[in-house]
């Protein structure tokens, strides 16, 4: 079966109105993003990259998809209040894979609107990195979000989008992010994934992102969507010198998940870190593959994956550190540890050192591993039960992933969540329209 | 309080416990003595209800209560606490989160309501002054990177938040310098009312010179082979425990 | 006085000078095995058809049934591709350029009975590479099965080892001696199914060893084959095979050397091991075919498959393997744990220089209760070489209690080599534990430094250095390997740091 096809013919048909809805730079690539896809299909699990998530029959359901734009009759901020306490932000809404601004944002506007502000940037920046499923996305993606801090300027106060997946049917939505950061540049992005409504939604995202020498990013990711959600997420991270940039993925609750991170250290000196984190029950599936690049001398990278998997779930991580011949000097370091905490659940791990430079310190580790029988049996002595130790051994767990995150508030936000989340409590938080 | 008949347990399908019997009365404190190997721990073991030791004969009432039949946690609730030989590190889990869930569970069973964060620290803050322990370490991880003596008295700081009514003090002393022994065992005392009993488990009189026993046994080859008063502690640390094997 | 005017330059010009002198003598003299020998061979034309397959088959009088099995791996052999997965440049194999038979035994009907028969040409090759068939002249304690080309020259002890009951031939025999023990497990570790190149070996096998250790026998003397390679644009397809009956022990060693020549010499083999309830296999390895050229020219293409199956409760298999020769290295020594209590090890080095590909590694696939592995392996790159790591640990859903620990490090000469590590883990049980880690790092000039000021030279330093890093797995060797593994290591690694 090739369900690639559905979306070949998709594009033949339909072209004409998805250009229409669209701006010219991101018209300009399509037919080229789209003629690669023909040639090159669906990555099969035969891929060395795609051997623990099936593409093909993710892709191959009939989602409608929202090509004329149609505006999604709601108000998100009556259906959707939850937010960080103590945590001051921008709030930016995409509905689907619409933009929504309730007022006027510094650094950040719509792609269709940058298109217009910036055309030199977009033309610049847009769509260098896409390869594999993103071409997909550049084919079809028709609006996104664009982050532009120029030369020296500090996001003063983080941007927090929420990405509301909301439909009657089911759906295909293309969401697209093109992140700019000029020299001296300081950014903190919060994006989170919710899904307003119980039918199957198929997301594919696109995040590039270009960091100029000196600039600074944090960029935390959080999805909390229901089994119902496949979410194809292609995260592209182009690094100068002298940079610090964190990525932290955090996966609470979902149906299919996979998050490629692909970083390119292309400057010396710089610091990347990958943080994630995965809770996963049911028949929640998460495959997180990262690719960090280390291109130019000096550079750090970290890498920090933790997963607690059970019940039925799937949890995949496969990392590569590559380090080429001129990147002496470099010190890279990936720790992948798992909990498989049921005979049903799966965890495959690979990690991957490929290196061509011998000045180097690279070290991966890679752990699965079982709750600590002597610490349970300490907890109980004290009375605690066996279950609220177990919780509390599995909340340590993960909890040093969440501990490295910068803001404050969103690391005792996410550790609210993650206890939550733990505790069977997800989804009946406040504020939150759905839950009431 | 305590009453162990005919207890036989063994571990691995090794037998180490054949046949002991001991009582203890509300107030009393016990202590047992005996080379490596003797089944000391095993007994403390039993007594806590660790998953590895299986009780092939015997019974054991707590209060009247069947306690074989009782989980670990329920036993503790119920007012059973051990400080371990070796108290297991617990990398994560904040001394707070961890005390808080047990004084909670222990005031469940005590049908009392859980206690709200402000009393909580309170009540934290106050005990800590009892053992002398050191802020710092409260707000660490359970045990995580504390030195010999610190965990130990991290035990003792335990005993003194859950308020037990019946402790086994597991080789409190092994590993302590004088100093820590004595702020470890006056905090002991200090914490125990009229109705507490204990089962302190030694190697030495050392300890004993601090808490004194009501009883003293020794134990050998999983049986109790001897019984009697702080005398017999003094007999041993004097004569060691040869004689006591030579008569059996 | 004018002799130290200008010291610095002529200090300089000392050190190049020999050290540029000593590369080219370890490139030229570095392979001492590289002799051929002049023997009337009887090589059979080159090319790949199912009457080659049925020549091969009936040159060695097969019965029916092993001429069936090679044809049936020869159909499905044909409707596969060659595996692209590794991290490998395989040169192209015309596998239609190959003689896939030679005989330097030839001249006597049915194989050599005697040493006499033997030709003294190829007893004098097999006396140069140390392995001297006269069993008065035997490194103690050790019987050897001699392979040359395509064909078992001579198996020694055979008869004070069938005393005992233990059968140590080589594999044509034992398909004429004991046909039943043959028929039984033959394809039974490694399916011809199992890959590409295992499906080309079992159509076209030639010789390799048979070992059957009966039940509550521990094998009194160490079992080893040494395989050489001689004729010329022949490929050889050993297979072997041991089956460790039930409370028994065996220690086997198997040794490789092959002579300069300036073409790709093409080298799949099969090595299958059953061990049974409570029995032990120790298999180790010292790989030093041919690896090319300092310009990567020639150089045996390595492509093996090697499994054990440990089948019986708490059977015990241990793989060790010391590799510094061939151009190419495919080969992943396995094990299936299947029997309760059962236990795998994996201990490699792994060294490549100039040219050389090595992508080695090995596979635990975890099935019984409480079974458990190790893995050690140590990578060292040097030259241009490309040295990769790549293991499977996988833990099935009844493998109650399993235990994996995996270490790779991985050792860097220079930034115009390699070294990479992939490993892959699949745990589908809530009971196991697995751990890898692995590190990269080039050597330590502090502890350079340190040799030197006590007046090591660089080179010895490195070889003390890199042995030390080796330790555990050449610990594992037995004694006589472990000498000889030492000393391959030193001299396959000479001239890489100046």
């Amino acid at each position: 079966m090739n369900s690639a096809q559905q979306y070949i013919d998709l594009y033949a048909s339909q072209r004409d109105l998805i250009c229409h809805h669209s701006a010219p730079v991101m018209n300009a690539v399509r037919d080229a993003a789209m003629e690669q896809f023909q040639q090159r299909g669906f990555p099969s699990l035969k891929e060395e990259r795609y051997r623990y998530t099936d593409v093909t029959k993710a892709f191959a359901p009939d989602y409608g998809v929202n090509l004329n734009r149609v505006q999604v009759p709601i108000n998100p901020r009556e259906v959707f209040r939850c937010d960080v306490p103590n945590l001051s932000t921008h709030l930016a809404y995409v509905v689907n894979d619409q933009p929504l601004f309730e007022r006027d944002i510094p650094y950040v506007s719509s792609l269709r609107q940058a298109c217009i502000d910036h055309p030199e940037l977009v033309v610049k920046y847009y769509n260098k990195a896409a390869t594999g499923l993103a071409l997909l996305n550049t084919a079809l993606a028709q609006d996104g979000l664009f982050v532009y801090v120029p030369k020296n300027q500090h996001m003063e106060r983080p941007l927090q989008v929420l990405n509301l997946l909301r439909s009657g049917v089911d759906m295909m939505v293309n969401r697209r992010v093109l992140i700019v950061l000029e020299e001296g540049a300081d950014a903190t992005l919060l994006l989170c994934d919710h899904a307003m409504d119980r039918v199957l939604f198929l997301t594919t995202q696109v995040i590039e992102v270009f960091c100029a020498d000196r600039s600074r990013l944090d960029l935390y990711e959080l999805e909390e969507t229901h089994t119902r959600c496949r979410r194809f997420s292609n995260l592209h991270v182009h690094v100068g010198s002298d940079c610090v940039v964190s990525h932290n993925s955090i996966t609470l609750y979902n149906g299919l998940t996979r998050n490629t991170t692909d970083v390119v250290l292309d400057g010396e000196r710089s610091e990347i870190t990958l943080n994630g984190c995965v809770v996963a029950d049911k028949r929640q599936h998460v495959d997180n593959n990262t690719l960090v690049d280390h291109r130019a001398p000096s550079c750090t990278s970290r890498q920090l994956y933790k997963y607690v998997v059970d019940e039925e779930a799937v949890g995949a991580f496969a990392g590569k550190m590559l380090v080429r011949k001129d990147a002496q000097k470099t010190d890279s370091k990936e720790t992948n540890a798992n909990l498989c905490a049921a005979t049903t659940a799966r965890i495959y791990t690979q990690p991957m050192l490929e290196i061509y430079a011998d000045d180097v310190q690279c070290s991966h580790g890679s752990t699965v591993g079982v709750l600590d029988e002597q610490a349970l049996f300490y907890m109980q002595q004290r009375g605690i039960s066996a279950d609220e130790a177990r919780l509390l051994l599995k909340f340590a767990f993960v909890g040093q992933v969440i501990d490295s995150i910068r803001l404050e508030p969103l690391r005792e936000r996410l550790h609210y969540l993650v206890e939550k989340r733990f505790r069977g409590e997800l989804n009946k938080c406040t504020g939150c329209a759905l839950c009431k | 309080m305590l009453e162990i008949r005919n207890l036989h347990a063994s571990i691995a399908g090794k037998e180490i416990l054949n046949g002991v019997d001991l009582t203890i009365r509300d107030g009393e404190i016990h202590a047992l003595m005996g080379t490596n190997g003797a089944g000391k721990s095993t007994l403390s073991n039993v007594i806590v209800g660790h998953p590895a030791y299986e009780v092939t004969q015997g019974t054991i009432t707590f209060n009247g209560q069947d306690l074989l039949a009782m989980k670990t946690e329920e036993r503790a609730t119920a007012g059973i606490f051990m400080s371990f030989q070796q108290p297991i590190e617990i990398p994560g889990v904040s001394m707070q989160q961890f005390m808080r869930a047990a004084v909670n569970a222990r005031r469940k069973a005590l049908g009392k309501e859980e206690l709200k964060a402000t009393d909580f620290l309170k009540m934290m803050r106050e005990r800590r002054k009892l053992v002398e322990i050191d802020s710092k370490l409260v707000n660490r991880s359970v045990n995580e990177g504390f030195s010999g003596g610190e965990k130990k008295r991290n035990e003792i700081f335990q005993m003194a938040m859950l308020e037990p009514t019946f402790c086994i003090l597991d080789e409190t002393d092994s590993g302590l310098d004088v100093d820590a022994l004595r702020i470890v065992a006056e905090g002991f005392n200090r914490l125990r009312t009229d109705e507490t009993s204990a089962l302190v488990i030694t190697h030495y009189q050392r300890l004993l010179d601090y808490i004194h026993p009501d009883f003293v046994h020794v134990l050998l080859d999983g049986r109790i082979v001897k019984s009697g008063g702080p005398e017999l502690a003094q007999e041993i640390e004097d004569r060691g425990f040869d004689w006591i094997k030579e008569k059996q | 006085m004018s002799d130290n005017e200008n010291p610095k330059p002529k200090h300089q010009r000392e050190n190049e000078q020999p050290s540029n002198e000593f590369v080219r003598r370890v490139a030229e003299e570095k392979y001492k095995f590289g002799f051929t020998t002049d023997v009337h061979t009887e090589v059979i034309e080159r090319g790949l058809n199912e009457d080659v397959v049925r020549l091969i088959s009936q040159k060695k009088g097969e019965p029916q049934w092993l001429l069936d099995f090679r044809l049936e791996a020869f159909r499905y052999w044909q409707s596969q591709q060659q595996p692209s997965w590794g991290h490998l440049r395989l040169p192209d194999i015309d596998y239609q350029d190959i003689s896939y038979y030679a005989d330097p035994t030839v001249k006597k009907k049915e194989g050599p009975k005697t040493l006499d028969d033997i030709d003294p040409e190829v007893m004098k090759t097999f006396d140069k590479l140390g392995i001297p068939l006269e069993e008065r002249l035997a490194l103690s304690g050790t019987a050897v099965d001699a392979v040359m080309d395509s064909v078992s020259v001579k198996t020694t002890f055979k008869q004070r080892l069938s005393e005992q009951g233990i059968i140590f031939c080589s594999i044509s025999e034992a398909v004429r001696e004991h046909p039943e023990l043959v028929h039984q497990y033959l394809g039974s570790v490694v399916p011809y199914r199992d890959n590409y190149f295992a499906a080309l070996n079992s159509a076209v096998f030639s010789d390799g060893s048979f070992v059957y250790i009966p039940k509550n026998t521990r094998c009194p003397m160490e079992l080893s084959t040494y395989f050489r390679i001689n004729a010329r644009n022949t490929g050889q397809f050993e297979r072997t095979l041991i089956v460790c009956d039930e409370g028994s022990y065996v220690s086997y060693l198997e040794g490789c050397t092959a002579p300069m020549r300036d073409e790709n010499q093409l080298h799949a083999a099969i090595v299958e091991i059953v061990v049974l309830d409570n029995a032990e296999v120790k298999y180790s390895t010292v790989q030093n075919w041919y690896p090319g050229d300092s310009e990567g020219r020639g150089g045996v293409l390595n492509l093996v498959t090697k499994r054990g199956h440990l089948r019986g409760v708490n059977s015990k298999l241990s793989w060790t393997q010391v590799e510094t020769g061939s151009a190419v290295t495919w080969k992943y020594p396995s094990c299936v744990l299947s029997g309760d209590g059962s236990q795998a090890e994996f201990y490699s080095v792994a060294v490549t220089n100039n040219h050389q590909q090595a992508d080695t590694g090995t596979k635990m696939i975890h099935l019984g209760r409480n079974t458990r592995s190790t893995i050690i392996s140590k990578g060292i790159s040097a030259g241009k070489s490309e040295n990769s790591y790549r293991g499977l640990v996988r833990v099935g859903k009844h493998a109650d209690g399993a235990r994996n620990y995996s270490s790779c490090d991985s050792l860097l000469f220079g930034n115009q080599c390699g070294a990479h590590t992939f490993p892959y883990m699949d745990v589908q049980n809530s009971t196991a534990v697995v751990e890898h880690e692995a590190t990269t790092s080039k050597i330590n000039e502090d502890q350079l430094l340190y040799c030197n000021q006590r007046g090591i030279s660089t080179e010895d330093a490195i070889g003390l250095i890199v042995n030390g890093y080796a330790k555990d797995v050449i610990n594992k060797l037995p004694m006589e390997f472990a000498v000889e593994a030492q000393k391959l290591l030193q001299v396959s690694l000479e001239g890489t740091v100046g």
